[in-house]
């Protein structure tokens, strides 16, 4: 029989962690001055936008968020067995010289991140690049490491996390799967 | 969703799906032109080989463009300067090329059915940039790009196709894709040129221009070939402008947002007038720019198409 998903977070905890984080991008550019949120298609882009709400929680005014579209920058566009679909890149302000943050929902290989940094290069020279995700699940396979992280779970690599957001449909709710052979 | 194929040979062969996700894809691509790095690395290390065996400017250039903004390194042969002119063969040209590492293979050709040939020979992607009066289907993938970005749909538009349907790849590719969405399609034109018999594809025959631009949303206008004239298709150019030139006001039977396309070059004066080329309702020169955005989404797609 196969394994049920195991719900690790709910709604309650993703909404602490996103506000913690919030105050920890706030403490740590000591303001709103010169942010930019961008968030990876798609996961990332919902998280961007939530972070985007509690800093305005906090500052009382609205900061630039948009969303990155990294499929042309892939690694394995040439093993993979069908090109990623091509979704939209909307960064609303200029990146150069900017402190742009880069958002995820999961950070495993850091292949995606990598990708990304290429794209936003590509559109211009930011001040700084940080990295914020919602979960750290590990397995890293490039030097990337996330300047703020939401809750770090150790994982199997073949186990799979998946973040549910009720932007997509669903329940706000964090939940693993597979991994365990008996 | 991926392409079936790992070739382009004509809109014929392509479902519905597909062309929506080149498109799709397409405006993707739109996005990365407008930055001022245009350029992606999605297929770098791979090598486009561009085999013009007919004279072309636009559709050349446009895909070498698309080529290199996609990290591809760029080859192009064309037949008058390659071993065509010493008596080589299509298909050792083309496998020689093969040889070389090309991964895809941008074909013109004067013959209907060549780059359908060449396609069954090698491994490499073959994309149709034109092939005898066949196909042409970038440009009607481009052209139902355009159509969708300013009316926001294909189904249920009145779209004229106005000029030389006969020998006209364009018209071809653009009839099968316009009546796949569900568009009402007219041709017009003389009858040498747009003989009844072309009903048989679903789409409805004016020879008489004002009827047929009754309440249109979308006018393609085609380039008349002058090496056409004077074999009968038409009596002069002269003729032929007065009686299926389009003038601003014949486009006043148009509808009221009625759009005009041409695939270039434009004879001025002929099948259109300057001021219409030129006119608010011209969408010409955005023709010419999504043509790269199609381009690169059909590269793109077809790199992920293993077989």
């Amino acid at each position: 029989m196969p394994e049920m998903p195991k719900e690790l977070l709910d709604k309650k905890d993703l909404d602490r962690m996103l506000a913690r984080m919030a105050h920890e991008v706030l403490e740590k550019n000591k303001g709103i001055k010169g942010l930019c949120l961008v968030g990876i298609q798609r996961g990332g882009v919902h998280i961007a936008k939530r972070l985007a709400v509690k800093i305005k929680e906090i500052e009382g005014k609205d900061i630039p968020v948009g969303s990155l579209d990294i499929a042309f920058y892939r690694d394995d566009l040439s093993i993979r067995k069908e090109q990623p679909a091509v979704r939209k890149t909307d960064v609303p302000c200029e990146v150069t010289d900017m402190k742009v943050v880069l958002v995820d929902d999961v950070l495993f290989t850091g292949r995606s991140i990598r990708a990304a940094l290429d794209a936003l290069m590509d559109m211009g020279r930011p001040a700084s690049i940080q990295l914020a995700v919602l979960i750290d699940r590990g397995h890293r396979e490039l030097p990337i490491k996330a300047d703020f992280v939401g809750k770090n779970i150790p994982t199997a690599i073949n186990e799979t996390v998946e973040v549910s957001l009720e932007e997509d449909g669903y329940e706000d709710k964090v939940t693993i799967e597979g991994g365990h052979t008996e | 969703m991926k392409l079936s194929s790992k070739d382009l040979l004509g809109i014929k062969e392509l479902s519905k799906d597909e062309i929506t996700l080149i498109l799709d894809t397409a405006s993707g691509f739109k996005d990365v032109l407008k930055r001022d790095i245009k350029k992606v690395p999605a297929l770098r290390g791979k090598t486009a080989v561009n085999l013009f065996f007919e004279p072309s400017t636009r559709t050349r250039t446009s895909f070498e463009l698309a080529e290199k903004r996609l990290s591809l390194d760029v080859l192009n042969l064309t037949a008058t300067t390659s071993s065509v002119v010493k008596g080589e063969s299509l298909i050792d040209t083309v496998k020689n090329v093969q040889a070389l590492g090309a991964d895809f293979m941008v074909i013109r050709h004067s013959s209907s059915g060549a780059p359908h040939l060449i396609a069954r020979h090698i491994d490499a992607s073959v994309i149709n940039g034109g092939d005898g009066i066949n196909e042409h289907p970038t440009q009607a993938l481009l052209d139902a790009f355009t159509i969708q970005e300013k009316t926001g749909r294909l189904e249920g538009l009145k779209i004229a196709i106005v000029g030389d349907i006969l020998h006209s790849r364009v018209a071809k590719s653009n009839i099968y894709l316009l009546t796949k969405f569900g568009a009402e399609v007219r041709l017009i034109g003389p009858p040498t040129l747009v003989p009844k018999e072309l009903e048989q594809l679903g789409v409805k025959v004016f020879h008489d221009m004002n009827s047929g631009l009754e309440n249109v949303d979308v006018i393609m206008v085609l380039r008349i070939q002058m090496e056409r004239q004077g074999k009968g298709f038409f009596p002069s150019t002269l003729e032929y402008a007065k009686n299926w030139g389009l003038t601003s006001e014949r486009l006043l039977r148009a509808g009221q947002d009625a759009i005009v396309m041409h695939p270039g070059p434009m004879n001025r004066g002929v099948e259109v007038a300057s001021d219409v080329a030129d006119g608010p309702k011209s969408v010409i020169l955005e023709q010419v720019t999504n043509g790269l955005a199609v381009r690169m989404a059909v590269l793109y797609l077809l790199a992920g198409v293993k077989e």
